[in-house]
């Protein structure tokens, strides 16, 4: 089975965010990256897994510059057999899915792989884009993925139960939380990583549909107030006049 | 019911919030597989040593079942050849192994020391081809525990006045003697020994923990490296195989190479349990509030800080230094004493500094603290005491012998 797995870098959750002076863009100074946990720990070890019981072939791709790298070589390193790296910073969800739907369609992949979302932009938007690009069925949120030699069978949480899709690649399937679990990279698979093909590749033109014009953060959460039971009126007027929720 | 519901029962988990600290950027000094090393390792720590090592360190009690998963990460000689089961890393992805595994536990670092520079080292070094072919790989799975056997009860700065001895009989030794202090010894399946032969030469051997004569009690009572054990050796007319012992070295420059290569992963190793203590005492510098502001905001504890990270790279860049030299073969011992001697006192004297920042809760469990602080009490003695290696600092920089 050939299947191909995007993935991309997103900073550590510790990382302090800040935004350029114009508020266009994000301040990486500093900031340490790491593999998005949903494409890492789900939808790479559950395509690592598939190989190991029926065999084929494990490619991860991502968009994006040679800074890149080090997460990349990370999904070497698990176990992913080969990588393409296609040049350039992404400006946006379609832009990232256009980019890898012009190199899926020029190889064929039994089923592709990517994380539910990235932690850091939370769009979620690139599985369904992919899919579309393709002509190819996307099931999103998957939490069980298994497939018997010819039926794929999917499982994925929804309000108050579980949805049981069966089908047949390809497919795109975004990857949720219990599709797998963690593999931490041994020494040898770090080692064995570095002599990996890892091929770039150039990116074809972006039809730069999205432009930013701003971000902002959140406003500071204030400390929580304690008010003494006697003082209602101290409460009402707090929350009329500060909070202005009455 | 299970030791693990007992132990939640009577203490709760806490996650571990360590962040690393790189205050000059050596990061930039390091390669892909090097950073790829440390952060598998640090993640295997977060998941599998924070969450036990406290009630390990308390009951003293080692985790032997981490041996398989430090065996199965690659952890043992990983600058050790594939073939020979190492991972075929350079010295610097040694070093940085070990700091990861420190900054979880002392004791845990010293599992991976002793299997892998200490019994691993010796037999692909000086070991016969089929010894490295018998050994080798099961002791890179940690199928195979292994101990190092070179201190005695009355002979430990001193290895050269050794008693343990063997005697020639046909084509086996008969070994007799006993060893003390000994990492792994009670739970060993093989100890690399050293003892004189008939002349008086120290000669290397690999003793099975099966060959009658042979035992080794735990030694208790330890308030330190409470998480490893260690233990006696006891040889009472062992007869060793001569196919058994290492064929070419002799005297104790063999012991000593494989103590410069633990030594060299102690130097690196301390920086984690310097980190880990540092990174908690920043923390809490800034959560706890005494007279209306954080504790971090007093001079007092900003001076503690800023010498603590300030010793802290410094020691990074040493180990960083040493590395490179050792990578092109160049590392002197006397170099390798002086970074472990001053990595290791670096590393106590944070973590003191630590405990006050932390004030009370310092000495508890809550915090890692106290942990690294008894642990460093060993580190700062074993593999050649503080003393010992200025003494050897002094013999290289005037030429002239203390130890006569
Ligand atoms: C937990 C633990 C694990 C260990 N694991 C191992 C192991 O796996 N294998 C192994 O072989 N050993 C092991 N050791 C032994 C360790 O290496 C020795 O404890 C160490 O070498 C010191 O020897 P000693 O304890 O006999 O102290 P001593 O040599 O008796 O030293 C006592 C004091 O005298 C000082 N001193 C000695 N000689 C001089 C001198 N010439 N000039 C000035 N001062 C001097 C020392 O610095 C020290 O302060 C371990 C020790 C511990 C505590």
């Amino acid at each position: 089975m050939n299947i191909l797995v995007g993935i991309s870098k997103t900073p550590e959750t510790t990382a302090k965010i800040e935004f350029s002076e114009d508020g266009k863009s994000f301040k990486s100074e500093g900031v340490n990256y790491i593999m998005n946990p949903y494409d890492e720990w789900y939808a790479l070890v559950r395509a690592i897994e598939l190989k190991e019981v029926h065999g084929g072939e494990v490619t991860v791709i991502n968009v994006g510059t040679i800074s890149n790298e080090t997460v990349i070589r990370k999904a070497l390193a698990i176990g992913a057999d080969k990588a393409v790296r296609i040049n350039k910073e992404t400006s946006s969800s379609w832009d990232t899915a256009s980019q890898i739907a012009a190199y899926a369609k020029e190889h064929s992949y039994d089923i592709i792989l990517i994380g539910k979302e990235t932690i850091d932009y939370n769009g979620g938007e690139v599985g369904g884009m992919l899919a579309e690009h393709l002509g190819v069925s996307f099931i999103s949120f998957a939490s069980k993925l298994e497939f018997d030699g010819s039926v794929f069978t999917v499982e994925k949480d929804i309000e108050g139960g579980v949805e049981v899709v069966e089908l047949n690649g390809p497919f795109v399937l975004s990857a949720a939380k219990g599709l797998a679990e963690q593999r931490i990279p041994n020494m040898r698979g770090i080692m064995m990583a570095k002599r990996k093909p890892l091929e770039v590749i150039e990116p074809i033109s972006d039809e730069g549909f999205v432009t930013i014009s701003q971000f902002t953060k959140p406003a500071e959460k204030v400390g929580i107030k304690m008010v003494d039971p006697d003082q209602m009126d101290e409460l009402v007027r707090m929350l009329s006049e500060e909070s202005k929720v009455i | 019911m299970s030791s693990l519901t007992a132990d939640n029962q009577t203490k709760k988990v806490k996650t571990d919030q360590f962040q690393s600290h790189d205050y000059y950027q050596v990061d930039d000094l390091l390669q892909e597989e090097h950073l790829l090393a440390r952060e598998a390792i640090r993640s295997w720590v977060k998941s599998e040593v924070s969450p036990i090592i406290e009630s390990y360190a308390e009951k003293a009690e080692c985790p032997t079942h981490l041996f398989k998963e430090l065996g199965e990460l690659g952890a043992f000689g990983p600058s050790l050849p594939v073939e020979y089961g190492g991972g075929g890393m350079d010295e610097i992805a040694y070093g940085l192994i070990m700091q990861e595994l420190e900054r979880g536990d002392s004791g845990i670092r010293s599992m991976a020391s002793v299997q892998g520079s200490l019994v691993m080292y010796p037999i692909y070094r000086f070991g016969s081809e089929m010894q490295r072919q018998k050994y080798l790989p099961r002791l890179g799975t940690g199928e195979l525990i292994g101990c190092f056997g070179l201190t005695e009860p009355d002979h430990g700065s001193n290895p050269s006045g050794m008693l343990s001895n063997i005697r020639k009989d046909g084509s086996d030794y008969i070994l007799n003697g006993s060893k003390m202090w000994i990492t792994n010894s009670p739970i060993a399946d093989i100890a690399v020994v050293w003892a004189k032969d008939e002349e008086g030469v120290i000669r290397g051997m690999i003793v099975e923990k099966d060959m009658p004569g042979f035992s080794a009690p735990e030694i208790h009572g330890k308030w330190s490296l409470r998480a490893s054990i260690t233990g006696e050796l006891v040889f009472e007319n062992v007869r060793v195989p001569g196919e058994n012992l290492f064929p070419e070295i002799r005297g104790l420059k063999g012991p000593l190479s494989c103590l410069s290569k633990a030594r060299y992963g102690i130097a690196w190793g301390v920086i984690g349990a310097a980190l880990d203590c540092y990174d908690s005492a920043l923390r809490y510098s800034k959560e706890r509030i005494q007279f209306d502001r954080p504790i971090g905001q007093f001079q007092l504890t900003q001076k503690k800080l800023a010498e603590m990270i300030t010793e802290i790279t410094k020691a990074q860049l040493l180990a960083w230094r040493l590395g490179t030299l050792a990578n092109n073969g160049n590392a002197s011992p006397a170099q390798i004493s002086m970074a472990k001697r001053n990595n290791v006192l670096m590393a106590l004297e944070v973590a003191r500094e630590a405990r006050q920042i932390h004030g009370g809760m310092g000495i508890t469990n809550e915090y890692p603290i106290m942990r690294h602080m008894m642990n460093l009490e060993t580190v700062l003695t074993y593999e050649g005491t503080h003393d010992v290696h200025l003494l050897i600092t002094g013999m290289d920089v005037t030429g002239l012998n203390a130890f006569k």
